[in-house]
Order: structure tokens, then C-alpha cells, then sequence
């Protein structure tokens, strides 16, 4: 008998990166159910490292500038949530965002006016400089930011306090609650980044990064657009900053200190910065690579060291840009 | 009223003139070609006019207005656009966006962050009727830096055009390509200027191509004007000839 062959109903090609999108969405949305409370704290700081990624990468993918201080808006996120608390009191999770994105803002926006000023090394090494300003403020004003040992946050309420998570199983209950509200964040910001890069500003951005004399022909204000760029950039991965700290339950000046941005810089060439969805997969990758390295040998720092030589040399566009590689040879075959 | 006028324009690199009190006009209209040979100062001038850089003293008018302490934006914005000798685009984004963006500059729409490129009608229209008058319509989606030479050429003019300028300053549009290519580039771009009742200078070293598409031909030597004319005055020009092919006058 001859065997029927199953007819898989054939999606047209613009279709597919929809179906990808809500493929994923829904694994995020299950997988609390299938892993235990380890695995999606885990995943957690996987998406909390997603946006920041995303942030940093409107700078290095679409307007071509590298930033090595991204740790300094991160952790102005975070250490907005510790003052907040220590200061003033307030425990819910909205206000820290509502408070916290603009104080990201203003940070970005002061520190980028300084650093668009330049570019290439230039550029690279002022970001860097003015990162390692905020770390030794955090430093040294120790009576206000705890110095080394930094800032306790205890866990904030979430969704107007509605949600408050104290008592007998409250750890797992925030994980949980906590991982689907940093999920609805991360595609809310996603969403928003992705209608920015594709809007007619994140054109000129991208216009800026391929040819900038050329884009001065054109009569863009290249650095103004750096600017504005440079703010989005650090608003966002300062939200992630916020997102980061409850999850946490302390900063401490390591997350201003230039590892943490050199972290940055990783996790996005890990998930490959010529692409929208690179820094996000970078982003959850790298959590798990560091989590497991970290938990197997005290050498960690060189197996990480190991994955970035592979990574340059074997893998330059990332992994996602391997993968759309290897899917473009196979669908040629 | 000239588009353009320069007065006593002057810019030297070191010992090197490479203008020396220019007195110009372009008429509006007109196709004007710039020759000379290398190091003769039309690049410079070309330079000058669009604010690449600033000359030592002079003042450039545009349209009867002093333009000489206007930006490259302000430039822009009066109606002065150029393209560039070595081809400048931005090679990872499409052909398309690579008109667009031009649109979207002279509609002030660069600074919408909230609405996606793509949903803008009027200026996908305007892009695809570009790209159809450049005839870069079956390259669309390619990134710009997939065309060949002759392409990248024709892309660099479209995006100075998009700007829809009054005054289009061309640095040699047909440099590096083969003589065939030349005149498709040539015919194209002559077309399309003539069409859009743009002022043109070009800067152009294949005589053929100047005496056939010139309204006027502007000769320059060491930094000044030596001779002005309409082609078959120009070809007459026993100076210019001696220059231009390297023999001693008669």
C-alpha cells in the first residue's frame, strides 16, 4: 500500500516570522508550568538581560557605536529601586518603573550628550570612563548606597499592590508571579523597540551606521540622532536595571563596575548584533552559559573567555545569524 | 536672478590653490559641466558650494541669498544636494530605503519614532516612482551594496535627486565604469534632471559625454576658470583642448 504523505498546510514566507514569534511567546508562556521555581528565576534574569541587550544593541546594530558602559544606566535602573525603598518607602513595582525609566533617561541623556561627541575608540572609552565615575560614586558615597556591600531590596508588590508576596511559600510565589510580569515588560519593550527600529528615525539611525558623511548629505543631524539614540539606548537598559534588582534582592556597585558592561557586549555578539532577535536569544543564552559555568568550575571566567574566542572565529554574526546562515544554505540545497 | 552665484571664492590647502576668487553663476535650468583635469579644483568648488568645507574668504549666494555661513543641513534645506566622486551610500540597507530615507529627510519625517517606515504611503509611492525613473526598480529589496558599479553610481545620483533640490551638484556620476555604462548612466541621469526641471553641475572628465549632454561646460585650471561656453564654443577652445589632452597650444 502505498503510504499517504501528511500535508502540512504551507505558510506563506512573510508569515513566518509571525509564527515564530508566537511559537515562542507560548513556550515562554508554558514553560513555569513544565520547570520548577530554579529553572524560571533563571529565565527570568535570561529576559531581564534580553532587554538590556535590546537596548544596548539600538547603539552597536543599528547606529553603529560601541558603547564599554552600559553597566552605568543598568545600574542607575537598579540602584533607583534600592533608594526608592531605602529612602522613601515605596514597595510597589510600578512606581519603580514609572520613577526609575525617566531617572534612566536623564542619566542617558546627560552621559550620552558627552559621549555621541565623539566615535569609534573614542567614543568606546569615554562611555567606559564615565561608567567607572558612577561605580566609584557608588563607591565611595557609602552612607548613601551601602559602598561594597550595597543595597537590600526586598521583594516589591506587583499590579498596584494586588499581589504581595509574604509568608510561607511567598519565594516561589513571587518567582512565578514575577516571571510572567518581567515576560508582559519584556514584550511590551520588545514590541517598542522593534516599531523604533523600523520606524523612519530608526532608518536614519541605520543610515548613520552604514555612511555617516552620507548621511550629513542627506541633511540628517547625525549627532542629535546619536543622541536620541544613545537616551533610548540607556532608558531601556535601565529599565532592565529595575526589572533586575526585586529579582536580585541587592545591588551592590559590581552591576556600575566595566565587567558587567563588558557582559553586555557579550551576551549581544553571543545572540548576533546584526539582527533584531540576537541580543534577545544573547540575552537568555548567556544567563544560563554564566549560571552553569559559574556552578561547574572556579574558572569560569576562562570557559566564558573560551566561548567568546569560539564565538568570534567561528560564529562571527552570532547565534542567530548562524542559524539564518545555515537556513539560507539549507533552503539553497 | 542666477540659482547660483559665487563671488570671489577662494580656498587654498597649503601652497596648493585650489580656488582662487571664483566669480561664477548657474543659470537656472541648465545643465552646466565642470572639466578640467585632476587637481584643477572642481571637487573643491563642488565642496564649497554644499559646506564640506569652508572657503578662506569669497561668499557663495544662492537664489540671492548669502548662503556662505550656512550649515550642510541649512544647504540642504535651501535646495543644494550633491553626490560624490567615490560612491556613497549606505551599503546594508536596501535600495529602496536607501531613496526613502532622501523622502523621508526633505518631508521631516525622520524624527517619527512611533509609526513603521513601511506604512507610509505617500512615501512608498514616491520611492517606487524613483526607482522606476532610475531605473533601479528590479533591485529594490537588494542591499545597496550588492549593485554593481554602474547601479551604486545611479543609486548615489537618486539619492541626492530624492531630495528633489534645486540646484543637483554631481562629482563625477560615471567614474569607474565602462564606456557603454557611461551613457546609459548618462542618459538616465539627463533624463531624469530635465524631467524634474533641476539645475545640474556635473563634474566630468569624458568629453564625449560633456560635449553631448552640456547646455554650458565651465573649464578650470589651477584653481580658476578658463574658459565658459556653450559646447561648440568650448570645442573650439584651442586652450582647452591643449589642456585637456596635454598638447602645446598652436
Amino acid at each position: 500500500m502505498k503510504a499517504e504523505a501528511i500535508a502540512l498546510p504551507r505558510l506563506p514566507a512573510r508569515l513566518w516570522p509571525w509564527a515564530a514569534i508566537a511559537l515562542g511567546l507560548l513556550l515562554l508562556i508554558l514553560v513555569p508550568g513544565i520547570v520548577g521555581t530554579y529553572q524560571t528565576q533563571l529565565l527570568t534574569y535570561g529576559l531581564v538581560m534580553a532587554i538590556a541587550a535590546l537596548g544596548f544593541n539600538l547603539l552597536l546594530g543599528y547606529t553603529g557605536l560601541l558603547s564599554f558602559g552600559h553597566s552605568a544606566y543598568f545600574g542607575v535602573g537598579a540602584y533607583t529601586v534600592a533608594f526608592l525603598l531605602q529612602y522613601f518607602g515605596i514597595r510597589s513595582m510600578e512606581l519603580y518603573i514609572l520613577l526609575g525609566v525617566p531617572v534612566a533617561a536623564l542619566v542617558s541623556a546627560i552621559l550620552g550628550y558627552v559621549c555621541v561627541r565623539h566615535t569609534r575608540i573614542f567614543f568606546g572609552i569615554l562611555t567606559l570612563a564615565l561608567s567607572q565615575v558612577l561605580w566609584s560614586l557608588a563607591l565611595k558615597f557609602f552612607w548613601v548606597t551601602g559602598g561594597s556591600d550595597g543595597l537590600r531590596v526586598s521583594r516589591p508588590t506587583l499590579l498596584a499592590g494586588t499581589l504581595e508576596f509574604t509568608g510561607s511559600g511567598s519565594f516561589q510565589r513571587f518567582i512565578f508571579s514575577y516571571y510572567y510580569y518581567v515576560l508582559a515588560v519584556f514584550v511590551i519593550a520588545a514590541a517598542v523597540m522593534w516599531v523604533i527600529v523600523h520606524s523612519p528615525f530608526g532608518k536614519a539611525l541605520q543610515a548613520i551606521r552604514d555612511n555617516e558623511t552620507r548621511a550629513r548629505f542627506v541633511g540628517l543631524r547625525v549627532r542629535r540622532f546619536r543622541w536620541a539614540a544613545f537616551l533610548l539606548s540607556g532608558t531601556f537598559t535601565g529599565l532592565a536595571g529595575i526589572l533586575w534588582v526585586p529579582l536580585n534582592g541587592l545591588t551592590t556597585p559590581d552591576i556600575l563596575y566595566w565587567p558587567f558592561s563588558g557582559e553586555i557586549v557579550f551576551l549581544t555578539l553571543l545572540g548576533g548584533f546584526r539582527n533584531f532577535t540576537g541580543p534577545i536569544v544573547g540575552g537568555i543564552v548567556f544567563t544560563y552559559i554564566k549560571t552553569y559555568a559559574v556552578a561547574t568550575t572556579e574558572y569560569w571566567q576562562l570557559l566564558l573567555g573560551a566561548v567568546l574566542v569560539i564565538l568570534v572565529l567561528a560564529l562571527p554574526t552570532g547565534i542567530v545569524g548562524g542559524l539564518a546562515q545555515l537556513a539560507k544554505r539549507l533552503r539553497a540545497t | 536672478m542666477s540659482l547660483l552665484q559665487t563671488v570671489e571664492l577662494r580656498k587654498r590647502f597649503g601652497a596648493t590653490r585650489a580656488c582662487e576668487g571664483l566669480n561664477f553663476s548657474v543659470e537656472r535650468g541648465e545643465f552646466l559641466s565642470l572639466v578640467g583635469s585632476n587637481g584643477a579644483g572642481k571637487t573643491t568648488l563642488v565642496n564649497l558650494i554644499t559646506a564640506h568645507v569652508r572657503p578662506d574668504s569669497g561668499r557663495i549666494l544662492f537664489e540671492d541669498r548669502d548662503i556662505t555661513g550656512f550649515s550642510v543641513t541649512a544647504r540642504i534645506k535651501a535646495g543644494i544636494a550633491r553626490s560624490f566622486q567615490i560612491v556613497n551610500l549606505f551599503d546594508a540597507m536596501s535600495v529602496f530605503d536607501n531613496i526613502a530615507l532622501s523622502v523621508f529627510v526633505r518631508d521631516g519625517k525622520t524624527a517619527k519614532i512611533a509609526a513603521l517606515a513601511d506604512a507610509d504611503i505617500d512615501v512608498r509611492r514616491e520611492t517606487r516612482e524613483l526607482l522606476a525613473e532610475f531605473g533601479l526598480a528590479a533591485k529594490s529589496d537588494l542591499p545597496a551594496g550588492e549593485l554593481a558599479q554602474g547601479e551604486r553610481k545611479l543609486l548615489d545620483v537618486a539619492v541626492a535627486y530624492a531630495l528633489r533640490p534645486k540646484l543637483l551638484l554631481l562629482d563625477e556620476p560615471t567614474s569607474g565604469v565602462s564606456s557603454a555604462e557611461k551613457a546609459q548612466i548618462m542618459d538616465t541621469v539627463s533624463a531624469v534632471v530635465r524631467a524634474g526641471a533641476v539645475t545640474a553641475v556635473v563634474i566630468e572628465h569624458d568629453m564625449d559625454v560633456v560635449f553631448r549632454y552640456s547646455d554650458r561646460i565651465l573649464m578650470m585650471h589651477e584653481g580658476a576658470f578658463l574658459a565658459d561656453g556653450p559646447p561648440e564654443a568650448i570645442r573650439a577652445n584651442e586652450a582647452v583642448t591643449s589642456i585637456l589632452l596635454g598638447l602645446p597650444p598652436v
